[in-house]
């Protein structure tokens, strides 16, 4: 009877025995390794964000423009701004009768780097992200639809959290991105009523105003500078007509989904200005494809490091035979035959995949938790888990095969060096 | 086994290796060879007469061109590769000149390693740390030495090592391959009596394997091979 469990922690020794060598190997191995769920993780994180961040909406309206950077800046707050479309537009097209709901959608100024967002009512009512999930308060309410609630505001998650905002503070907004100083809206403070419950979407990095108070705070501003000797003040602004003027966008809710291309249609032969309303799943899609190419190289550098890391684990198994022959051969004259010191080198590298998958996946849970909050900040993309999913075990399991493929050469070697050798290596 | 059936028994034995290796071609012959369980024999001869090879042929690493090579009964040289493997590590030890010992093992695991090999030897041993703790008190090793690693010992030690790794399990045939030619003089009678006595009381067949003819009496048969 042949035995054959032992030689796990036989190779184990004796990787542990060459660990200097190996090591350095293994460090290779793990940070190729990383970089290979790395880019699987953000690729997939990246995709599941976005689509995660409108799931409700079947069509999003504005200005003509690229769809894609429409979609970019209304939902998630990147790129560049696109042109508003006035509300008269919004207001013929929201009474269309198979528009069952619509949100206008107002950005261009700031709070501390988080963007302002003023809209309706409807926004809390209708808004969806994840899988069709509504918006839910974890502290106060939504801001008042009429004069009382002007100078109110609703706090996303991590504004909340980061600022260390509480219901009822007084916030000052800024106009534009804040980046100039000078540029407050200081003389019209918001009290806080209502805090949101985190999303992982960028409702969480977002200032909700309604659409009067953008229009309150812009009253004694022109061109993007306040008027000198024209201030109003926020008691006497609420009794202008606070009607905007324009929006950046809107979202559009349907009654039947069926009825989608046909609205769609209408909306771009719109005559009183030129307007587009897009899908934002195809327009993802869209960006997804346009981005296939870079994914695809990344992919396949990353996978030509770990290539070059298994070239190195492959140097070193073979040099190493070297001074293992002796070794090798103690363990003929004991009873291993071929098949057992083939078996041993084959350990050994698939010892080293599986170290340097987990410790890959180890290090990317580490980057990940560092580098998470900055990539939702900076770039919108929320790391949906620190465990991996499916195609990431599956990555895993192809990192940990093809170390086990690496060693089939050194063990093939070894097995010809111990039939060459026998009991006595010639040395 | 049966006292009849020699442990060894070699007849006609014919191994060439060609000529192509870089120096002439070799050849060894043996027209017949016999140890008995529990006897001992003393193999000698000069340098290039073929001692290696005979050791890898009746460890089952070579096969012969003719002849046979029959082991406690068994047409050994007949069997496929893996079932001589199978075999080596189920009823022989062995010993060599020197680097016996796995060096990053201790001493303990470097004895218990063939009962890892072979379920019969650890079957025979029953408990395998408690059978090589009596050997390495029979072989002279200090109880201390047993975790050390096997590099850490010296030469002689090493040797009484190997020698205990050898006899556990009590495999019925044991080849040792100048064991002692790393020993100095008065050490090597005393490792070559301890040696004997172990595999007396192992009831093993003994082939020891030598240029040293002063050793030659400690043993039951001598055996030249010329070259």
């Amino acid at each position: 009877m042949r035995r054959w469990r032992f030689l796990l922690p036989l190779a184990a020794a004796s990787a542990w025995n060459r660990r200097a060598t190996l090591g350095l190997t293994l460090i290779a191995i793990i940070l190729a390794s990383t970089l290979l769920l790395a880019v699987e993780r953000l690729r997939h994180d990246t995709r599941a964000s976005f689509a995660q961040s409108v799931s409700g909406a079947d069509l999003i309206v504005g200005a003509r423009s690229s769809p894609l950077q429409l979609v970019l800046y209304s939902v998630f707050r990147l790129g560049e701004a696109s042109n508003n479309i006035r509300w008269a537009s919004y207001r013929k097209i929201a009474d269309n009768p198979a528009i069952a709901w619509t949100i206008p959608l107002s950005l261009g100024d700031s709070h501390r780097g988080y963007p302002v967002l003023g809209t309706s009512a409807d926004y809390f009512r209708h808004f969806r992200y994840g899988f069709k999930t509504p918006l839910a308060f974890s502290v106060g309410r939504p801001f008042a639809d009429g004069r009382e609630g002007v100078f109110e505001a609703v706090l996303g998650a991590d504004v909340a959290r980061k600022l260390g905002y509480r219901n009822g503070e007084q916030i000052i907004l800024s106009h534009g991105s804040g980046a100039l100083t000078g540029q407050d809206h200081a003389d019209k403070p918001f009290s806080v009523v209502g805090i949101l419950s985190p999303t992982g979407t960028p409702v969480d990095r977002t200032v909700h105003v309604s659409l009067a108070a953008i229009e309150a705070i812009h009253l004694d501003w022109q061109g993007g500078l306040p008027l000198p000797g024209l201030a109003v003040a926020a008691d006497q602004a609420i009794e202008y007509d606070l009607t905007p003027r324009d929006i950046t966008a809107f979202l559009v809710g349907l009654h039947q989904r069926t009825t989608v291309f046909g609205i769609q249609r209408q909306i771009a032969g719109f005559k009183d200005e030129p307007l587009q309303a897009v899908l934002p799943g195809v327009v993802l899609d869209q960006l997804w494809q346009s981005l296939a190419f870079g994914e695809k190289l990344l992919r396949g550098l990353s996978w030509l490091i770990l290539s070059l890391g298994l070239a190195g684990l492959l140097a070193v198994m073979l040099a190493g035979l070297g001074e293992r022959r002796r070794e090798l051969a103690i363990l003929r004259a004991l009873g291993a035959g071929l098949p057992h010191i083939a078996t041993l080198l084959v350990l050994e590298s698939l010892l080293l995949g599986v170290l340097g998958a987990l410790g890959g996946l180890l290090l990317l849970t580490v980057v990940s938790t560092l580098a998470g909050p900055w990539l939702a900040e900076n770039w919108g993309i929320v790391l949906q888990s620190l465990l991996p999913g499916s195609d990431e075990w599956l990555l895993l399991a192809a990192i940990i095969a093809t170390c086990l493929l690496a060693g089939v050469l050194p063990a093939w070697r070894a097995s010809r060096l111990a039939l060459a050798d026998g009991l006595t290596p010639r040395l | 086994m049966n006292a009849s059936v020699p442990a060894i028994a070699i007849r006609d034995l014919e191994f060439r290796w060609p000529a192509t290796r870089g120096c002439d071609g070799f050849s060894l012959k043996l027209p017949s060879l016999a140890v008995n369980p529990e006897n001992s024999l003393f193999l000698h001869g000069p340098s290039g007469s073929g001692k290696s090879t005979l050791l890898n042929l009746v460890g089952g690493v070579l096969t012969p061109h003719s002849g046979c090579i029959e082991l406690l009964g068994q047409a050994f040289s007949a069997l496929p590769a893996a079932r001589r493997d199978a075999f080596r590590a189920d009823h022989i030890g062995f010993i060599f000149q020197q680097f016996n010992l796995i060096p990053y093992l201790s001493v303990l695991d470097n004895v218990v390693l063939p009962c890892r090999f072979s379920a019969r030897r650890a079957a025979q041993a029953a408990d395998a740390r408690a059978a090589a703790t009596t050997l390495l008190a029979h072989l002279d090793i200090a109880p201390d030495l047993h975790a050390r690693p096997a590099h850490a010992l010296s030469v002689g030690q090493q040797q009484r090592v190997a020698a205990a790794r050898a006899l556990i399990g009590k495999p019925e045939i044991l080849i040792a391959d100048e064991p002692t030619s790393a020993l100095d003089a008065p050490r090597q009678a005393a490792f070559v009596d301890l040696l004997l006595a172990e595999a007396r009381a192992n009831g093993s067949a003994l082939i020891f394997v030598s240029h040293d003819l002063r050793l030659a009496a400690h043993f039951d048969a001598v055996l030249e091979l010329s070259a």
